[in-house]
């Protein structure tokens, strides 16, 4: 057992806490958000430059030979510094998808455009009546000669408004919710069909609506094998629940740190407000479930690479528990700051948004905590056969 | 004991029940509560009450109040809340009118309430400061007198609603030297158009302009507009808070949020079926309906005490913390129903005013602000930290 870094990963983190330091200070971020395009093209590039969107991949699809622990990383100090290029949309997802499920000519053609930020992706995976299960899909991919045509609309898409590229989960056969018959693909946001409704959400980030219309792909935009795409989809959510689950780790201390300092300036009663032992303790809760939600992504981080029913299970334990942690550390952080902690033009309430959406990526702590049950069950049962 | 209406009673409900359907204004359904309201808005149903003599129903009969008894304000605020309606906001109304008809003079009642009653006249709140929040004695804006006159110099803040005010209701030091710091404060009425008072908005995390910076420099105020006596002012804001918090368990109000949240939950639709058949998920709506109807009959217990005139008391509090408990969690679970749609952020459109958008369900674009503002109840009104400080001390003992 080991929880150290390596030298390596431990130069991702230096290098991008310093960047996130010296260019991503809280003003910055506020000007970046109202920008029109609400991202900074530049900075993505940037961090390509570093490294970063190849850590990880193999070195022979082209990385730097990394994994989830590097994602880990990369993801803790973008919930540190609240930062809002879309790495997990492009590369945990986009990527996630090619390196488990790409030829040898996606990857060739995609995977080393996502590491260069060449190509930046969105995975449109969500639907209007799907809800959290990623196999309720009213989208269809029909076969059309060698190529699919797509029918469909996406919901709430995460970083589609800069994404060029874009994962598409669809129905090629089965009835809606079965297992069966759900197939990925790769669209062009520019292919003919496609449209979107752009905007804002409310943690100050870019997603859309995302409609297909008639939208004609090849044979080489189907990802992995047709109708058997719902373990691959199920895989690379795992991982971009453990990579939501550091980011929100990162969020968490920070939004505890400021909580603590501000409790020490502020003053009321002729003593600091971090006097009161109701408040401290309280402070000490948050504390707690900030250190829990680390130990957390840990475990569902390591726990990637095992078996399928491990492996789900660790993604949800950890997505519910800080879930839960976010919750909280994210309403007591506003409570302690009083109406400071209400005011958007502190940088406190902007953890808090933050931690409050990622609750609903990728599954809320409800979904998760059934998920967890039914294949509990599912083993237990196995266990009595 | 018993819990029935009695026929005159039911008849009372009857007869409020089709003045609302009848009177209340059809495109301001289901608009009470939100964040983003406009002046107009805020004031629409309140003037229909004025017109009908129902704008003030807790005041004294002798300024204009209804004579009801607890259970017809019981019954009023339960049938306001089936349609969500927006209710005459409390600065006037319920905070400052009670403080001028218990206190003020004869002058500003005659020239205060009737402006209170019929909605003419918005008021705002100026108590707190940078350094004055939980702490309020420790109020540092001065009130200095230069002949018939104030001088008022210093900065308030949280203002509520001040950018619309005509009149704020300003907690000012009349006496720097008082021995201990409550004493030395005057309760003072300020018109809000009086030169040297800068009203700057606040920004809150949802996005909306609910609060205001308010600066006063040399703001020239006749002495005739303090309340009470001068550096009595502690006295009057202490039983303006009693007041407040009464008004806060906002009982009727989540009743209808319940409502509202399973007409969400059954629209929404999980592995094929409304979530509000999923039994974790009803189990917590559930839950909360529990919470809230015990907040429910101990309301009903305080307010039958207050009818045998006992003021509002320590027990207010228990009100204010449970009260805005259930409040939050009706929005967290809101949040939690909405599911991806909680995200897009489209406050403020669409612009023509309606509550149609292109993006998700309708009900679903004011699930997140609603639920980030709505942080702000167990902060102001005295903090649930303060209100629980004040249950140790006044009820605990200790
Ligand atoms: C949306 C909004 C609207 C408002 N509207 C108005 C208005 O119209 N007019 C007006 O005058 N004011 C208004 N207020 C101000 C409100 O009354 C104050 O925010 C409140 O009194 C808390 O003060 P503070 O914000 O300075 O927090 P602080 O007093 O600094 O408190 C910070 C934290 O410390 C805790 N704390 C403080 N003292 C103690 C203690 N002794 N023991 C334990 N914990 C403690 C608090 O509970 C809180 O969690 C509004 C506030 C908000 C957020």
């Amino acid at each position: 057992m080991d929880f150290n870094f390596t030298e390596e990963q431990g130069m991702i983190r230096d290098s991008l806490s310093r960047l996130i330091r010296e260019k991503y200070d809280f003003e910055t971020r506020v000007g970046v958000v109202k920008s029109d395009s609400g991202w900074r093209p530049e900075m993505w590039a940037q961090l390509a430059e570093l490294g970063l969107l190849m850590a990880p991949f193999s070195e022979e699809d082209g990385g730097l030979g990394g994994g989830p622990v590097d994602v880990m990383i990369v993801m803790q100090e973008f919930g540190k510094g609240l930062v809002l290029e879309p790495f997990v949309p492009s590369v945990v997802c986009g990527g996630g998808f090619l390196k488990h499920g790409g030829t040898a000519a996606q990857k060739e053609e995609h995977l080393t455009a996502i590491m260069s930020a060449d190509s930046t992706f969105a995975f449109a995976y969500a639907e209007p009546r799907g809800r959290y299960n990623l196999a309720d899909l009213e989208t269809t991919a029909k076969k059309d000669g060698s190529g699919y045509v797509l029918n469909g609309h996406k919901a709430v898409v995460i970083a589609a408004p800069w994404a060029n590229k874009l994962i598409v989960t669809a129905r090629t056969g089965g009835g809606r919710r079965d297992a069966d018959g759900i197939s990925v693909f790769i669209v062009d946001k520019a292919a003919k069909g496609v449209s979107t409704r752009d905007y804002p959400t409310v943690d100050g980030r870019r997603a859309a609506e995302v409609y297909f219309d008639n939208v004609s792909v090849g044979a080489d935009a189907l990802i992995g094998e047709a109708d058997n795409g719902l373990g691959l989809i199920e895989r690379v959510v795992d991982e971009a629940t453990a990579a939501v689950c550091a980011e929100a780790a990162g969020v968490m201390g920070v939004a505890h740190a400021m909580t603590v300092e501000y409790s020490r300036q502020r003053k009321q009663f002729g003593t600091p407000i971090g006097k009161f032992q109701v408040l401290q303790h309280r402070m000490v809760d948050m504390f707690m479930e900030h250190e829990q939600s680390i130990s957390m992504t840990y475990m569902a981080t390591l726990k990637l690479g095992e078996d399928e029913v491990t492996r789900k299970k660790a993604a949800s334990a950890a997505k519910v528990r800080i879930g839960q942690a976010g919750r909280f550390v994210g309403q007591q952080a506003i409570q302690i700051h009083g109406g400071m902690g209400m005011t958007e033009e502190l940088a406190v309430g902007h953890y808090f948004k933050r931690l409050t959406m990622i609750d609903s990526e990728f599954g809320n702590v409800d979904h998760h905590l059934r998920r967890y049950t039914t294949l509990s069950a599912g083993e237990a049962k196995l266990a009595a056969e | 004991m018993n819990l029935d209406f009695s026929p005159e009673e039911i008849a009372f409900r009857d007869e409020v029940r089709t003045f609302i359907d009848k009177s209340y204004p059809k495109e301001l359904f289901g608009f009470g509560g939100r964040e983003d309201l406009s002046r107009e808005q805020y004031l629409a149903w309140h003037k229909v009450l004025a017109k009908k003599g129902w704008s003030t129903p807790s005041w004294p009969t002798e300024h204009g109040g209804t004579g009801w008894t607890s259970t017809q304000r019981y019954i009023w605020s339960e049938e306001n809340a089936r349609v969500d309606a927006i209710m005459p906001l409390p600065f006037g109304v319920a905070m400052v009118a009670p403080v001028i008809y218990t206190f003020g003079s004869d002058e500003q009642k005659a020239r205060f309430l009737p402006k209170i009653q019929s909605g003419e006249e918005w008021w705002c709140q100026g108590y707190s400061e940078p350094g004055a929040g939980s702490d309020l004695a420790a109020v540092k804006t001065t009130a200095v007198r230069d002949g018939d006159d104030y001088i008022i110099n210093g900065q308030k803040t949280w203002t509520t609603l001040a950018q619309h005010a005509d009149w704020g209701f300003f907690l000012c030091r009349t006496d720097p030297k008082a021995e201990k710091r409550q004493q030395g404060i005057s309760f003072i009425l300020i018109d809000m158009k009086t030169p040297g008072i800068e009203v700057r908005p606040i920004i809150t995390i949802d996005g909306s302009h609910e609060v205001n910076e308010t600066w006063l420099t040399d703001v020239r105020v006749p002495v005739e507009n303090r309340v009470g006596e001068e550096n009595m002012g502690w006295t009057y804001a202490k039983f303006l808070l009693a007041h407040e918090r009464s008004g806060i368990a906002g009982v009727a109000r989540s009743k209808r949020g319940i409502e509202k949240l399973r007409a969400i939950a059954a629209n929404e639709v999980i592995d094929g079926k409304p979530l509000s058949e999923d039994a974790s998920f009803a189990s917590k709506v559930s839950q909360l309906e529990i919470d809230l109807t015990a907040l429910e009959f101990t309301e009903l217990r305080t307010l039958a005490g207050e009818a045998q005139g006992k003021g509002p008391g320590p027990e207010s509090s228990i009100l204010k913390v449970k009260g805005t408990e259930i409040q939050q969690r009706l929005t967290e679970l809101t949040l939690e129903a909405v599911g991806h749609y909680g995200a897009p952020y489209l406050r403020g459109r669409p612009a023509d005013g309606s509550n149609t958008y292109d993006v998700g369900p309708d009900y679903a674009p004011h699930a997140a602000p609603m639920y980030l503002n709505m942080r702000k109840t167990s902060i102001y009104g005295g903090s649930n930290e303060i209100q629980r400080n004040i249950i140790t001390k006044m009820i605990l003992g200790l």
